[in-house]
């Protein structure tokens, strides 16, 4: 297909139908986009959003069904396609390659710069700063991938959809890693550039959808349900209709409790892998029976606290302290042992071994113990078991417990992450953006199961950026910036404007 | 889908293979003018004649077993071992030192105490890169290739040195190969006229241990688990750097062990050349059988069968042995691919829909 420049005026998909292996991802579907428009497409996990989004993105290629630019057919057979097409797509997990920098991941797609011996890096470069100052996204071109936070890494793959020259925009889950402000400043920019393209985006986030979308359409079960203006509606029965009944995430409601001081964390300071201090000087305590929420913008400092309390990261100095127990560079093990559970940030790498089955999955820390060994022969028997009676308990959808947990999706596998620590009867219990990139469905399952182990009298430190959650859940919110936290706020005086300045970092209300 | 299909589908797949394989074979055999029939006959057939032929292609299957099984610990724990060739000839040395130290011990002490000298000599070699890689971070990939040459140099000095016959000495022929060690050492011979030995109860021992260890133990669960995802394994409490080592250490262990039972029950002295690339073609042998020990029985089967066609068919049709490795190569390049085809199911989707519409246009018509 011959590169080309036009504006996309319209975009319509129809009939749209993709199977996989036992699966009926897309159902007939049709869409149609107009110029300048923003339609939000919104649907549980699982629904066939992403999947849609990849076969307009060249992708995969739909069974049946075609795809019209401007009134015309076009196939796509490769994302090379659909690029020139004018097409550019920010997934939701981030295609970067981590072991090089930003400016060389651009470049990687950025064919302008290219010449039969030479990669014109400073090309790339130029564009990447006229972009990012085009739309406020700043970036540091000469970061490796593998140094940023999630967060810091979708922004590059935003500057670099618009670097390649997308002039229609798909975006899967957008602002699943911005702060309020960051959110509402990239709504303002997405609405300013539809005076150059229209946008399909992706959400959970109700508000948003509202915000930003001219148009909605809800996918339920790979099907189009419901398609219209978004102004018509309100939140509440787009919600209703997503997932077929009415949600309510659960709010923390409980008195403030008055537990001892089960987590205790002094003057803690840690290096970043890019060997700075992302950690440096900072001070927490969490009560038995109590929600910490600890707001941040990803890449202050968070990961690195979790993982250093895990035994995951060295500790550069000051102490971290389990019910008087120091856990400051103590092995991971000993940190289990000491009775801490960890919900982390990487689901899909982290939490779990993906090519093991779920029920492997659910003794990776105890395949030691007596329940699970006898004379370290494994009891399969009681293994199985286990697994059938947490998947029921958790309401893991997948056909058995034999199921790679790496082939489950991103809600079912956060389901076997905490079905594993909360079984594991946990003292503490440390949650990493716990409901990242999951639908409102599972949100609510985790939040209630969060709130009942803080019933049952265990200290959880919350780690997240969505305010919302934080506010739901937590007893008290500390707010991180820079590896220190600039404020702690008690529930009652906390909200979301409060927080999301503290986030920005800066500590004086007035001046803002 | 119906059953009938996949079953169809699959014959189809793996005929279609076969026949890529013969095609891509025959060409080379036709560019280099030799008789394509009767080569493929020879490769195909000879070695299955008679019990003399499959003896020799099941004791070379017995070492290739046994190394390979010790690759794929190592493996699945994340550390790919490519130094069993030395490990091999640690083995070797170690079980034959005992040999020539002790001739007066009887069977029952002697047999085992080689073995276990040879394990543990091949150990002592996969506990270096092991241990390098979990300590310092030195690619194993580097550190087993150079581990290889210094065994392959310290086992030559040991042939001409101290453990050269005497009785080449007093000859003057001198070559490098040790005293026939005593009989207390050998390994009985199983089926009279063929050379097959007891190595074969050892090396099918060998690999319901490593099913067991595997797939039954904590130890096994743990070992895999570091090998499937390291970050997930530290983050469930798996002391991973620990494990590599032991890993490694199984692994060199078990190429050990291959060369203790090689020389026990085929050559019964220390000769050159007896590792021949064994430790290598054991790494395929270990990949191709799904790095499963049900996998990589029939695997060494398959490849002792390639390497004595290789050698007859050298002498019986005058195609050089080299040529008959470029098959063996082409062989398994075909069935890898083979393998990812019918593992898609994607594709078997499809080729399902494309038929269903063929033959609903045959209805209709």
């Amino acid at each position: 297909m011959e590169p080309n420049t036009r504006k996309i005026t319209s975009l319509r998909v129809e009939h749209i139908t993709k199977r996989f292996p036992g699966v009926l991802a897309c159902n007939d579907i049709a869409l149609s986009v107009a110029e300048g428009e923003v339609l939000a497409l919104v649907g549980e996990n699982g629904a066939g959003k992403t999947t849609l989004m990849n076969i307009l993105m060249g992708l995969y290629r739909p069974d049946e069904g075609r795809i019209l630019i401007n009134g015309e057919e076009v196939v796509f057979r490769s994302p090379n396609d659909a690029f020139a097409a004018g097409l550019g797509m920010v997934h939701q997990q981030y295609m970067l390659v981590a072991n090089m920098t930003v400016l060389e991941n651009i470049a990687l797609g950025f064919t302008q710069a290219w010449s039969p011996l030479k990669l014109n890096l400073d090309m790339v470069r130029a564009r990447i700063d006229e972009v990012a100052a085009k739309y406020g996204l700043a970036v540091d071109p000469d970061a490796f991938v593998w140094q940023l936070s999630v967060g810091e890494q979708q922004r590059v793959e935003l500057v670099k959809t618009l670097c390649l020259g997308a002039r229609f925009l798909i975006l899967d889950e957008p602002t699943s890693a911005l702060t309020p402000q960051e959110t509402d400043e990239l709504i303002l920019l997405l609405k300013r550039m539809t005076s150059e393209l229209s946008i399909v985006f992706i959400s959970h986030k109700l508000h948003e959808v509202k915000n930003l979308s001219d148009k909605v359409t809800i996918l339920r079960h790979g099907s189009v349900v419901f398609e219209g203006s978004t102004a018509d509606h309100s939140s509440g029965d787009i919600a209703a209709l997503m997932t077929g009944r009415e949600i309510h995430l659960p709010r923390n409601e409980a008195p403030t409790c008055e537990g001892n001081p089960a987590l205790e964390i002094r003057g803690l300071k840690i290096r970043s892998d890019r060997g700075f201090l992302a950690v440096d000087g900072l001070d927490l305590s969490v009560c038995a029976g109590e929600i910490v929420g600890l707001a941040g913008v990803s890449g202050n400092g968070q990961r690195e606290l979790a993982e250093a309390i895990n035994g995951l990261r060295k500790v550069e100095g000051g102490e971290i302290l389990l019910f008087g127990q120091e856990l400051a560079n103590r092995s991971p093990r000993a940190v289990i042992d000491a009775g801490m559970g960890y919900i982390p940030e990487e689901r899909n790498t982290e939490g779990i071994v993906p090519s093991f089955s779920m029920k492997e999955n659910f003794i990776l820390k105890d395949a030691d113990e007596a329940q699970f060994s006898a004379r370290s022969f494994l009891r399969l028997k009681e293994i199985d078991r286990n697994a059938e009676a947490l998947r029921t308990e958790f309401d893991i959808r997948s056909p058995d417990t034999k199921v790679a947990a790496g082939s489950l999706s991103g809600g079912n596998i956060q389901k076997v992450i905490l079905a594993r620590e909360i079984s594991r009867k946990p003292r503490f219990l440390i949650a990493v953006y716990p409901t990242r990139g999951l639908d409102m469905g599972a949100a609510e399952f985790i939040h209630k199961r969060l709130l009942e182990k803080r019933l049952e009298g265990i200290g959880i430190l919350l780690i997240s950026e969505e305010l919302e959650e934080i506010l739901d859940l937590s007893d008290r919110v500390a707010v991180i910036f820079k590896g220190r936290i600039i404020d702690t706020l008690d529930r009652r005086s906390a909200d979301s404007r409060k927080i999301g300045i503290l986030m920005a970092g800066v500590h004086n209300d007035e001046a803002v | 889908m119906t059953k009938q299909f996949k079953a169809l589908y699959k014959t189809v797949v793996i005929l279609l293979a076969a026949a890529a394989a013969m095609l891509l074979g025959a060409l080379i055999l036709w560019t280099i003018g030799a008789d394509v029939t009767k080569t493929y006959s020879v490769i195909i057939l000879e070695p299955l004649k008679n019990k003399i032929e499959i003896g020799e292609v099941l004791i070379r299957a017995i070492p290739l077993t046994i190394i390979a099984l010790g690759i794929s610990v190592a493996y699945r724990s994340g550390i790919i071992n490519i130094g069993a060739e030395g490990q091999m000839a640690m083995g070797i040395l170690a079980a034959t030192a005992v040999a020539l130290a002790l001739p007066g011990l009887p069977k029952y002490a002697l047999l085992p105490l080689a073995m276990i000298a040879g394990t543990l000599g091949g150990a002592a070699w996969g506990f270096i890169p092991g241990i390098l890689k979990a300590k310092l971070h030195v690619s194993e990939l580097l550190s087993t290739v150079m581990l290889n040459y210094i065994a392959a140099q310290f086992y030559t000095f040991c042939l001409r040195g101290p453990m050269l016959d005497p009785a080449e000495i007093t000859m003057g022929s001198g070559t490098p190969q040790s005293m026939r060690l005593t009989k207390a050492i050998w390994l009985d011979r199983l089926v009279p006229g063929t050379r097959i030995h007891t190595g074969v109860y050892i090396a099918l021992a060998m690999a319901f241990i490593i099913w067991l260890l595997l797939w039954r133990t904590s130890w096994g669960y743990k070992m895999r688990a570091a090998g499937a995802s390291e970050r997930a394994a530290r983050y469930g409490g798996i002391g991973v750097a620990g494990y590599l080592v032991v890993a490694m250490m199984i692994s060199g262990a078990f190429a050990g062990l291959a060369g203790a039972v090689e020389i026990a029950g085929v050559h019964r002295r220390a000769i050159e050349g007896i590792t021949g690339g064994y430790g290598f073609s054991g790494i395929v042998v270990a990949l191709f059988g799904g790095l499963h020990p049900a996998g990589i029985i029939p695997a060494s089967f398959f490849f002792g069968l390639l390497i004595v066609g290789a050698d007859m068919t050298q002498r019986m049709v005058g195609v050089p042995a080299n040529m008959v490795l470029v098959l063996q190569g082409i062989i398994i390049l075909v069935i890898v691919a083979t393998r990812m085809v019918l593992a898609n199911p994607y594709l078997m989707e499809r080729v399902w829909r494309r038929y269903q519409k063929l033959t609903r246009r045959d209805k209709e018509a």
